[in-house]
């Protein structure tokens, strides 16, 4: 016989109400199912308007995101079972810091232009024919920005990170490591465009580097430390500019930085 | 009624799809292009793709030899000359993703790397590490945000496709955040939802994939190719139907039966070997390794658990280091998912739905006979696949065929006029359908959830691994009960806001219609070839179906299936051959045929 285990979700619909109100909904606990699949039970078995989003099942699409027992977890890697205790009630919460659209489903308009202000694509000067064949990049060279290829966008760091809660224009952490991601790529030319969105104070200057966003993401990327490289070279490059000759353009120090 | 413009729309923004709105963008800059998607781009199922894309990258491989590896692998039903186009512009499209960013994998000396995979001779798959469909999807996505033309509808659920005197003219959509129902036109719309694998119980498939595309064709008039033939991928983690890739294989896993025995050996795949040997063994293709495990099932020599049958993927002679560095999402999804260590412990494995060969009846440019409508990816039949489908040739396939389908579109829709005011009224009347069959319906006793269940369990008993004929008229019969009962579904949630419900229920809609047409095409094929296996009709008949099925949608909803030769240009039907004795190179097949035989 399978244990039991109570939801507590906040429900809301704007058609309907003015603020969320929490609902409780007994599910069965099996030893292999994930809060997802509790989620999926509520909405087949008892009431079909429950309201969240999934897809993959399998933490890689990034859909399913939540507060879980008050963290920001994917709903599907996070097992029923860690919070079942007898008697025990979890809570289920959309992630903090958005608006809610309805129940557990949040608005992530900002995020997206949040992402696209820095720039996410290879930024070139010249671009060879393709006939030339593809740009060399050593596995050295790759493991410099992999890790910052990995986010998946769920906006969990987003709903751990207490500037975005206070700062809503806060570029944030996800998109911070995006624009690292390309920076540190050596196939890129665009870190001098990207610097113009982050040095900003609504850029890596709004961190307080609490490193909350680090500690909640997934997928292992350390959005607190592009963040931290960030400001390094935002420093540095400051410190650069009273100490590089005039009339030497940025591209020459990167052509020399290239041939070191 | 609200009502928006374009000249290209795309529906889905998987990689086909974000390849087509690029090749769309990059022919005419003037044209305005749309990516209707139900759900964020990023989100689609082209993420959770693992081992690779295949491209001839390296100087021991020829076109040649990954042409007759895809025809021979899909066992003659390839079309021909869409494959030859489809190798040549594989490797120029992976490459074209390298200049855009993509975190290929790499030799020390900076080169693309490439591994082996299942039923390809040559070492010809790029991969991102196992996540590769992952890294494309992203690259893709970000990319196309540089691109201004280019207009996202994010969560835009396409309802019904707009057709007037036998022109595609754009689409009927719900914006699923507010609930808005309304026409968006388009001179051209490129299908590109990817495959249908939620018709079944198991699948490696996400929620999001229920035919969306390939119901809206047929019901728009266009036919659907080859429907029958569903690929089972072997290696799947039980309950979660979560994919162990291909690529643990091809790094050297080993499947085992309960006794630890290299059971494949038994199945005319060939004899076991320390290491990974092209196109024998684990290497061989998909269907013949899932077909491998049921016979082995019978024999009582798999595993028995409470989520079926399993037998073991063992990783653990590979070591911690070549794991974590080519097999590091294999790893955490055994971790995180199966609660087990692949570096030390076996894997449990069952073959489980994984990709769907037919689709959309499409020509190599991915146009349909529907004017104004095209195809790409997993949701369209070209076809390149067969009866069997390479692992590591549907990412490449998207990129080949998205970015021909955009380009076609482009060209297209720069010569057409815009839609009337014909289009209007019709989304108008689609508009009143969808209040009245489900947000302001009166009654209803049916569960949206019991018909999927009931839905996907018949199928399975019908239209598995193995099929015959009484199973599938049974199957046949359940599916019009369940169409019957599904107009009785009723909605607990009749808000307008966010409705999953209701669009639980349009999916399940959909998808009652492509299981219809598998569960047809396949009582119609009379014959075994690949992914397609008739115990009543065990051998291939290449005199009555060296032909692709098209089945058709009559008036009054019921199917109609025909037959269209397959294209044969070089390579002329042969026997599937795996293990020792496979040929060396296409050179050696001696049935070849001059080029530009069709029959």
């Amino acid at each position: 016989m399978a244990d039991k285990i109570v939801l507590e979700i906040p429900r809301y619909s704007p058609e309907r109400d003015v603020k969320p109100h929490f609902e409780e909904f007994e599910v069965p606990v099996h030893k292999e199912w994930v809060v997802l699949d509790a989620l999926n039970y509520i909405k087949d078995q008892v009431d079909g308007s429950l309201t969240y989003r999934w897809s993959c099942r399998m933490g890689i699409c990034g859909s399913c995101g939540m507060m879980v027992d008050g963290e920001p977890k994917l709903s599907c890697a996070t097992f029923l079972s860690s919070y079942s205790r007898n008697g025990n009630k979890l809570r289920v919460e959309p992630l903090r810091y958005f608006p809610i659209i309805r129940d557990l489903v949040t608005e992530l308009s900002d995020f997206l232009v949040k992402l696209k202000a820095v720039k996410p694509w290879l930024i070139r000067q010249e671009e060879p024919p393709l006939s030339e064949g593809e740009f060399l990049q050593t596995p050295e060279q790759l493991e410099q920005y992999k890790q910052y290829s990995m986010c998946i966008n769920c906006t969990l760091c987003y709903a751990a990170c207490p500037v975005v809660g206070l700062d809503p224009v806060f570029v944030g952490p996800a998109a911070i490591a995006l624009a690292q991601r390309y920076n540190q790529d050596s196939r890129d030319q665009g870190a001098g465009d990207r610097m113009a969105v982050l040095a900003h104070p609504e850029g890596i200057w709004g961190c307080t580097f609490v490193g909350e966003c680090t500690r909640v993401c997934p997928k292992h990327v350390d959005p607190a430390g592009a963040i931290q490289q960030y400001k390094l070279k935002a420093a540095l490059d400051w410190v650069k500019s009273f100490v590089t000759p005039l009339g030497r353009k940025n591209t020459d120090v990167r052509r020399e930085a290239a041939n070191d | 009624m609200d009502a928006s413009s374009h000249d290209v729309l795309l529906v889905g923004g998987g990689g086909a799809g974000l390849r087509a709105a690029i090749a769309a963008a990059e022919v005419n800059p003037k044209l305005s292009i749309a990516v209707v998607s139900k759900v964020y781009p990023m989100r689609s199922h082209t993420v959770s793709a693992e081992g690779g894309a295949a491209g001839v990258v390296k100087g021991d491989d020829s076109l040649d030899e990954h042409a007759y590896d895809t025809i021979s692998g899909g066992d003659w039903l390839c079309d021909q000359d869409a494959v030859e186009a489809f190798v040549k512009e594989a490797p120029q499209e992976l490459l074209q993703l390298e200049r855009w960013g993509c975190p290929w994998s790499r030799e020390p000396d900076g080169h693309i790397a490439v591994r082996a995979f299942g039923g390809m001779k040559r070492r010809r798959t790029w991969f991102a590490a196992d996540k590769t469909g992952f890294h494309m999807l992203h690259t893709l996505f970000q990319t196309t945000l540089k691109f201004d033309p280019i207009t996202r509808y994010d969560e835009w659920f396409v309802t019904k496709l707009l057709v007037d005197d036998g022109r595609v003219d754009g689409v009927v959509a719900i914006e699923l955040m507010s609930g808005k129902i309304q026409a968006i036109t388009a001179k051209a719309v490129i299908l590109c939802t990817g495959g249908c694998g939620r018709v079944f119980p198991f699948t490696t498939n996400a929620n999001i994939k229920n035919g969306d595309g390939m119901a809206l064709a047929y019901r728009a008039g266009a036919s659907l190719k080859d429907m029958e033939f569903v690929q089972y991928h072997p290696t799947g983690l039980p309950f979660t139907g979560i994919l162990i890739t291909e690529a643990a294989r091809a790094e050297g896993g080993y499947l085992l039966n309960k006794d630890g025995y290299r059971y494949l050996q038994d199945y005319n795949l060939g004899k076991p070997q320390p290491n990974p040997v092209m196109r024998s063994m684990e290497l061989g293709p998909r269907d013949r390794l899932s077909q491998a495990f049921v016979m082995e099932d019978q024999k009582g020599r798999t595993l028995a658990t409470p989520y079926g049958s399993v037998v073991h993927l063992d990783l653990r002679h590979l070591g911690e280091k070549i794991i974590n560095s080519k097999l590091p999402f294999v790893r955490e999804l055994c971790l995180k998912y199966q609660n087990l260590d692949p570096v030390k412990e076996l894997i449990p494995v069952r073959p489980v739905v994984h990709y769907m060969m037919g689709g959309v009846s499409t020509d190599m440019n991915g146009a349909t006979p529907l004017a104004g409508l095209y195809a790409a990816g997993e949701v369209a039949c070209v076809s390149i696949n067969g009866a069997n489908r390479l692992g590591s040739n549907s990412l490449s396939e998207c990129l080949v065929f998205g970015a021909r389908a955009g380009k076609a579109a482009a060209l297209y829709a720069a010569e057409q006029k815009a839609a009337d005011d014909k289009a209007m009224a019709q989304a108008n009347d689609e508009r009143k359908r969808l209040e009245a069959q489900f947000l302001h319906k009166q009654g209803g006793r049916e569960r949206v959830a019991t018909i999927r269940e009931q839905m996907q369990k018949a199928i399975e008993k019908s239209a598995g691994i193995y099929r015959e004929e009484t199973s599938l008229a049974e199957g046949a019969n359940k599916l019009f009960e369940l169409q019957e009962r599904y107009q009785d579904i009723v909605l607990d949630d009749r808000s307008r806001t966010f409705n999953t419900e209701l669009e639980g229920a349009l999916e399940l809609g959909f998808m009652l219609d492509v299981a219809e047409s598998i569960v047809q095409c396949a009582l119609h094929r009379t014959e075994s070839r690949g992914a397609h296996q008739r115990t009543d009709f065990p051998a291939r008949d290449d005199e009555n179906f060296l032909a692709h099925s098209l089945v058709f949608r009559k008036p009054d909803g019921s199917s109609r299936v025909e037959y269209l030769p397959v294209k044969v240009t070089r390579w002329a039907p042969g026997e599937r051959v795996y293990g020792e004795q496979a040929p060396e190179s296409p050179q050696q097949i001696p049935q070849a045929v001059p080029a530009g035989r069709a029959g």
